[in-house]
């Protein structure tokens, strides 16, 4: 039985990207404003779940061909290397760093660690949440 | 660098995967045998200045805060096993290239298990201070269960590996008690430091209970009376392992712990009396159950037992000597060598011995005794060692065991004469335990190597056609025989190299006389090659032989007694007993009786206990505290917004279908998050709507597949139940919530963060600056959680789907 959504797929293709980058806004927000690696994870994750709607898991796979499990250990492997830097230098565990920078296009703009840090819990988010969806919408 | 050292096997272990991936051709343990080779050569070269009484120190700061530091400290005794467990790793990896196949085996996992255990042995032998000392010996039991279960497609072999490590784990954690309370006493974790303080704490109330319980973790890692049963089991493990931890290196981690603690409990009586009444009902033990057994591995792993006990009871002995004015001038002073000189000895015979059980394993498929025999025309080579190595077990010139079981007569002989602790009248039984203890040893060193290599051959029996073994193979055991005679003819060299120091950092306090100088080489003793006809060592030695010879002559006769020991009554049994019917059973009973399989019933459960709890505990600390005073008027369209969210739930309950029950708890999370909006908290409120979100659309995913509402009919009572229980949790929540609104203890702390949030973090959302920095961890350890969570999910439908595949196929 199969449907003709046209209009949802169509549309589901221009919101993938809106969400998308919108949770890419969030992430880098996060310090400041409402936001963060959390919710920037959710909700590109809630991006690729409508496109999983719209079209279906093999489709989505084809687009996407990421393997969420090795996502999800770089998260970890990159939160855990962030917090465990300072280690090497001397410092306790889980010290950040953050200094600003005159940078190009942006002018003052401050660069911190815990931005990696988020970083991590950003892919780790993404990569169980669609480990789940994809492992359970599988399970015929 | 010497820091460096302990962790070089580890490291190099990181690269073996890779190795055996992509070099294919070669196999993998000759890129293996260079790390222990590099090693060994590396330690040698302390071995001039440790001779000279010096020590090397070098620490690298682990955790300053805690004073932790990973330290290696080399004096005599650290230096003597460091050279151990290299120069034997050397010679066993050398030994199992030629053993394990490189196409059949999965050798990338076996190297890892052995570097990583190499490791930790150097890290065991050379920490000083007790933390990092116990974090090596844990890591020594973790990776011999992993070696001992390297075929872990064998029952037995996981069998043998989770019984070393439940007895060896259990050991190390009592010992760890030990140290905390040593430490507790001396004020540092430092062994040196304990031992340049001793007399200071000696009369503390818990001086006896942590000596005690140190001693519980060398017992039980040096496989002594009642811990052994471990040692047999662990046979399963390949040969080329057995030969490497089970005979020269693990196995010897709770003698070096006795040794090293030794100056520091040596002024107690409990510590010589249980050190050396543990070693030698140790010894006599396993060197009468030895000839029981029938698996050439299982003689062995007896024989190894009751060395231990020797070199353990010797160990007991030496430290008399610090209750003896003047000691390094009497006799007592051989007990320590005695034990150090054996050790050495120990390490070789053993290990070669060890070798060649594999090695006739290899070649004629089996290592039942009774289907062996005659192999000596076949492997004259492998005869050969196995001849030198057994003879030197069985303490018979010219082979160094001779040396070194002479020498522990002497020690028992001594203990006779002595009158502190009413050595006097034990003494004598000291003796005959130890005499009765060799004749046993020479009778099992001649059954296996006469009941294997001589005799008739009985080709028929055997499941291969035997031939001699690879040369390769027989390299390693070759070199350890050669040693076995070259240690007997050179006793006072490595005496003077490598035995003397290590007693010198034994017993520091005997050797510090003005008289005598500070070094090692004050020691004066001399291994003697022969001790004139009147020294009753001679005599017991020739009554051994000659008792030990009509023994195994007339073995077939009586060693249908032992069959008389009834299996029930074993110490295995005790242990089979525990784990099995009381662990395995028991509880598996006790958790099918709260288990069903019933989730609404788990729930039920955990809201029931979490609510009684909670409201308990508010009742019991009188915590009830209802004021409205700092409540804020409730506007008419929060009124809205609650009935909708009453309503919402009221509807996911009543639900005929899923999709209207799906609909109805959607709509409870996006009120809540509306509240969220509505009390300034747009972080959470954006969150909870991403995953409402989510959520509903992995419902609608998964739709089709969950089962339909309402089947469940439950007889009355248990919906009752259900009601009393959602009211208690709903009561509480709003009880915790108003009583948490109500009083304020302490002074909020969001004030700090709002002042701190900017200098100290340099962010300005609060809640993700607590996130990512104030409370980091708890991030870092949810993420951990969330990624074993999505793991364990992926897991079990995966590997169900992949199961029902395979019965698919089956059928």
């Amino acid at each position: 039985m199969k449907t003709n959504d046209l209009i949802l797929q169509f549309t589901a293709k221009i919101v993938f990207f809106i969400i998308f980058f919108f949770s890419i806004h969030i992430f880098f927000a996060g310090h400041y404003t409402p936001g963060g690696g959390f919710v920037g994870g959710l909700l590109t994750s809630s991006a690729i779940v409508l496109l999983v709607i719209a079209f279906d898991l093999k489709t989505v796979r084809t687009i996407l061909p990421i393997n969420y499990m090795y996502m999800t250990a770089s998260g970890l492997i990159l939160a855990f290397a962030t917090a465990a830097y300072p280690i090497f230098d001397g410092k306790p565990f889980f010290t950040h760093y953050f200094d600003y920078f005159n940078l190009p296009l942006f002018g003052k703009t401050s660069l911190h660690t815990a931005a990696l840090f988020d970083l991590g819990v950003f892919l780790v988010v993404v990569g169980v949440t669609m480990t789940i969806i994809q492992t359970i919408g599988e399970d015929e | 660098m010497q820091v460096l050292a302990i962790f070089i096997p580890l490291l190099a272990a990181i690269l073996i995967p890779l190795l055996f991936r992509y070099a294919r051709t070669i196999h993998t343990g000759w890129f293996v045998l260079i790390v222990p080779l590099l090693l060994v050569s590396y330690y040698v070269t302390f071995i001039s200045r440790v001779m000279d009484g010096d020590t090397a120190l070098a620490s690298f700061n682990w955790i300053p805060s805690l004073n932790i530091s990973f330290e290696s400290y080399l004096d005599g005794l650290s230096l003597l096993f460091s050279l151990l467990i290299t120069g034997i790793g050397t010679l066993v990896v050398l030994y199992s290239i030629f053993y394990l196949d490189k196409t059949k085996e999965q050798l990338h996992n076996f190297y890892i298990y052995l570097l990583m255990f190499m490791t930790a042995m150097l890290g065991v032998v050379q920490s000083d201070h007790m933390i990092t000392l116990y974090l090596f010996w844990e890591l020594t039991s973790i990776s011999s269960f992993l070696l001992i279960g390297y075929w872990f497609q064998r029952d037995k072999s996981r069998f043998g590996a989770l019984k070393s490590m439940m007895i060896t784990v259990a050991g190390g954690l009592l010992m760890l008690g030990g140290f905390v309370l040593l430490a507790q006493m001396g004020g540092t974790y430092s062994i040196r430091g304990l031992i340049a303080q001793v007399p200071h704490f000696w009369d503390s109330q818990y001086f006896v209970l942590a000596l005690v319980l140190i001693l519980l973790g060398a017992f039980t890692k040096s496989a002594q009376f009642p811990f052994y049963i471990w040692l047999p089991d662990a046979m399963e493990a390949p040969t080329p392992v057995s030969a490497y931890l089970h005979s020269a290196t693990m196995v010897k981690a709770g003698i070096y712990l006795v040794a090293r603690f030794t100056p520091i409990f040596a002024v107690s009586e409990v510590w010589i009396w249980l050190v050396t009444g543990i070693g030698l009902l140790t010894l006599i033990w396993g060197s009468f159950f030895a000839v029981k057994q029938t698996d050439l591995k299982g003689i062995l792993a007896f024989s190894t037992v009751s060395q231990l006990g020797l070199i353990m009871s010797l160990l007991g002995a030496s430290a008399i000597a610090f209750h003896v004015e003047d000691a390094a001038n009497t006799v007592f002073k051989y007990a320590a060598f005695a034990a150090i000189f054996h050790l050495i000895n120990h390490a070789t015979f053993k290990g070669s011995l060890f070798m060649i059980a594999g090695i006739v394993d290899h070649e004629t498929g089996t290592r039942d005794i009774r289907k062996l025999g005659g192999l000596m025309s076949m492997m004259p080579l492998s005869f050969s060692v196995a001849f030198i190595s057994g003879l030197s077990m069985a303490g018979l010139p010219p082979f160094n065991g001779f040396l070194s079981k002479e020498m522990f007569l002497t020690a028992m002989l001594t203990l006779k004469d002595f009158e502190l602790f009413e050595f006097s009248t034990w003494g004598i039984l000291l003796l005959i335990v130890a005499v009765v203890a060799s004749i046993f040893t020479f009778v099992y060193s001649f059954y296996f190597v006469f009941k294997t290599f001589m005799g008739k051959l009985q080709v028929d029996k055997l499941p291969q056609k035997p031939h001699e073994a690879p040369i390769g193979m027989l390299i390693a055991p070759l070199i350890l025989a050669a040693l076995v005679m070259l240690i007997f003819f050179i006793p006072n060299v490595i005496g003077s190299v490598f035995i003397k120091p290590a007693v010198f950092a034994m017993q520091p306090f005997l050797y510090q006389d003005p008289f005598l100088s500070n070094m090692p080489s004050s020691i004066d003793i001399t291994v003697k090659l022969w001790h004139g006809w009147t020294a009753p060592e001679l005599w017991l030695t020739v009554c051994i032989i000659a008792i030990g010879a009509i023994l195994f002559v007339t073995l077939t006769k009586w060693q249908k007694l032992y069959r008389l020991q009834p299996e029930k009554f074993s110490i295995n049994a005790l242990y089979d007993f525990v784990m099995d019917g009381i662990f395995n059973r028991g509880m598996a009973k006790l958790s099918k009786r709260i288990m069903h399989g019933s989730t609404r019933h788990y729930f039920m459960y955990m809201f029931a206990a979490i609510s009684l709890i909670v409201i308990g505990t508010l009742f019991y600390k009188n915590a009830f505290k209802l004021s409205f005073k700092a409540a804020a008027p409730i506007e008419l369209y929060q009124l809205i917004l609650i009935i909708v969210l009453v309503l919402g739930t009221l509807t996911t309950l009543i639900a005929r279908s899923r999709i209207t029950a799906i609909v109805g708890l959607g709509a409870v999370g996006y009120t809540v998050a509306l509240f969220f909006v509505m009390f300034n908290a747009p972080d959470l409120a954006l969150t909870q709507l991403v995953i409402e979100t989510i959520s509903v659309a992995l419902f609608l995913l998964v739709f089709y597949h969950l089962p339909r509402l309402g089947k469940v009919k439950e007889y009355t009572p248990f919906r009752f139940r259900r009601l009393v229980v959602s009211i208690g949790i709903g009561a509480m929540v709003t009880l915790l919530a108003l009583s948490a609104h109500s009083q304020k203890l302490v002074q909020s702390i969001n004030e700090y963060y709002k002042e701190t949030v900017y200098t100290l973090a340099g962010g300005g959302n609060i809640v993700n600056v607590i996130l990512v920095d104030y409370r980091g961890f708890d991030t870092l350890f949810e993420i951990t959680v969330l990624g074993l969570a999505g793991m364990g999910i992926y897991a079990m439908i995966k590997l169900r789907l992949s199961r029902k595949e395979k019965s698919n196929e089956s059928e």
